[in-house]
């Protein structure tokens, strides 16, 4: 196997191959609702309920439109949670495999906002990363993976 | 600037890349002085870990002094001459407040991918994959530190940078696989693999007091490095049966702690070994752990194992009834090197810890791709190769 071929296919298979396994299922599971994804997401916040609500950077990070807020306290005392949902009209037939790989899932935008919410809470900071210039096929389909990582994961 | 870099699975060169920038307030630009090479980078140049670009900078085991600090750094100032955790954490998040910081919250701003791998993502990582965070590494003459106030320490007056490097990694990971795996008064401790790493575990097991601690490996150089300098005793796995010897050494209870430190690349003997080749040479399994099932097999009933070798996905062959049926406690994690490297950097002041003779082979950073060959396949005794990007 060629050296390019074999790095794209070590480098980007297990990844692309989870997500596509994990499209498929959501797929299922958004097939059984009418209008959409409709599960909340939801973050962690390691302040107080009081400080999250009243912090003018959260209420920024996630004034995006028909966006609906929740904040409560976390179990145990465990700081706060912040959850967030997208309106049916909003995701209703864009919450595909397609529109995620296109970045036009409206769920990845929220998914950032709330991870920014968070951190700019905690640390007062959205960590960047350095930008790359990649070069080579592989290197390209890892750069489009990491540009949507933010929007992804488990939330 | 000049910076070692992978290009594809076994390629690596020395390029000429842009300087890092402040990209966030709480960056520090620290201009590097020795960068260490780690078993675990293996992984990355052997294409195991997924999600590396090709031009990705390696090296996340460094030393270096501060020129360059972002508005929001309070503590650190430029001229520090600081050691830097592996780890990217924010010291902020509940797990960085409750001492796991490789486990951030905020360290990594490519969660998915690290979602998509493990369920939640970790912190991030210096030159370890867009799955870590895409951070540019330390084989380089600058790097960029997020989060520097909570992740450079400085260094005490006094401590060579060939000593110190080891502060930033392979010391904070071995200790805490002793720390984390209970090690008490009195134990009989089993360490696999006696690379820095494990030989930082079963030094570290001494100080927890463990009575006993034995280094099992193959390489006779390592190994007698770790009885020279640790006064432990060794085993060579090639010509015994590590189980039938433990056995024999612990009055038949078997080690009360077993400490894993080889990881995904593990070499053994026989059959099994075979099997785990042809199998992860066809990706049908990401890690041979056959260091990780002896150190299960061997371990006493009721013990604890602790596996600090690095791996990314799937294992064949776990022997989870031996876990189960025995009472095991198995702990693992990525190092949490903020919580023990100012300990660790006041014990190598004091004498007490010493680290330097891990570097056996210092060098240019041009010469980094002859300093993985010598690491890689272990030639000429080497334990570590250490980069100095100055000279």
């Amino acid at each position: 196997m060629k050296p390019i071929v074999k790095s794209i296919a070590l480098t980007a298979g297990p990844v692309v191959l989870r997500e596509a396994m994990r499209a498929i299922r959501n797929r299922r599971v958004i097939r059984r609702t009418p209008l959409g994804d409709s599960r909340w997401l939801t973050v962690t916040v390691n302040a107080p309920p009081d400080d999250v609500a009243g912090d003018e950077r959260v209420r920024r990070a996630l004034d995006l439109p028909g966006l609906r807020v929740r904040i409560t306290p976390a179990l145990g005392g465990r700081g706060t949670e912040l959850a967030a949902l997208p309106p049916d009209e909003a995701t209703a037939g864009r919450t595909g495999p397609a529109s995620r790989i296109a970045g036009e899932d409206p769920r990845q935008s929220v998914r950032r906002a709330l991870r920014d919410a968070k951190s700019l809470v905690e640390t007062g900071e959205v960590l960047r990363t350095e930008p790359t210039r990649p070069h080579t096929p592989g290197g390209k389909l890892i750069g489009a993976l990491a540009r949507r990582s933010g929007g992804e994961g488990r939330l | 600037m000049k910076a070692l870099c992978w290009q594809g699975v076994d390629e690596l060169s020395v390029e000429r890349v842009p300087d890092p920038r402040i990209l966030n307030d709480q960056d520090a630009i620290v201009k590097v002085s020795a960068s260490a090479t780690c078993g675990s980078d293996l992984h990355l140049i052997g294409g195991y870990v997924p999600a590396m670009q090709a031009g990705d900078v390696l090296g996340h085991e460094f030393i270096g002094e501060v020129v360059e600090i972002g508005p929001g750094v309070e503590r650190l100032r430029v001229g520090d001459r600081v050691v830097v955790a592996s780890f990217i954490a924010c010291g902020r998040c509940r797990y960085c407040e409750e001492g796991q910081w490789s486990l951030c919250d905020n360290g990594n701003p490519n969660a998915g991918m690290g979602a998509a791998l493990w369920g939640y993502e970790t912190g991030g990582v210096y030159g370890y994959s867009h799955a870590m965070g895409g951070f540019q590494g330390s084989h380089a003459e600058y790097v960029r530190v997020p989060f520097a106030d909570y992740g450079a320490f400085p260094v005490p007056d006094g401590l060579d940078d060939d000593a110190a490097v080891f502060a930033s990694d392979a010391a904070p990971t071995g200790w805490m696989g002793a720390d984390l795996g209970g090690v008490t008064g009195g134990d009989t401790v089993a360490v696999w693999g006696a690379g820095a790493v494990g030989q930082m575990a079963a030094w570290s097991a001494g100080r927890l007091g463990a009575e006993r601690v034995i280094v099992i490996d193959r390489l006779r150089d390592r190994l007698d490095m770790a009885e020279r300098h640790l006064g432990v005793e060794t085993l060579d796995y090639t010509d015994t049966d590590v189980g039938a010897e433990l056995r024999e050494r612990t009055g038949g209870r078997g080690p009360d702690v077993c400490i894993e430190a080889v990881g995904m690349e593990a070499h053994g003997t026989g059959p099994q070994y075979a099997y785990d080749k042809a199998k992860q040479f066809l990706r049908l399994e990401t890690g041979r752990s056959q260091a990780v099932r002896e150190a299960v097999l061997a371990c006493r009933k009721g013990g604890s194992v602790f596996i600090l070798g690095v791996f990314v996905g799937l294992v064949d062959k776990f022997p989870l009834g031996a876990v189960m049926n025995k009472g095991l406690t198995v702990r693992a994690a990525q190092q949490h090197g903020q919580r023990y490297i100012p300990m660790l950097l006041e014990r190598m002041a004091a004498g007490e810890l010493e680290t330097r003779h891990w570097a056996t082979h210092v060098m240019p950073l041009r010469k980094g791709p002859k300093g993985y060959e010598l690491f890689k396949n272990k030639e000429d005794g080497c334990v570590r190769a250490v980069f100095h990007p100055s000279r």
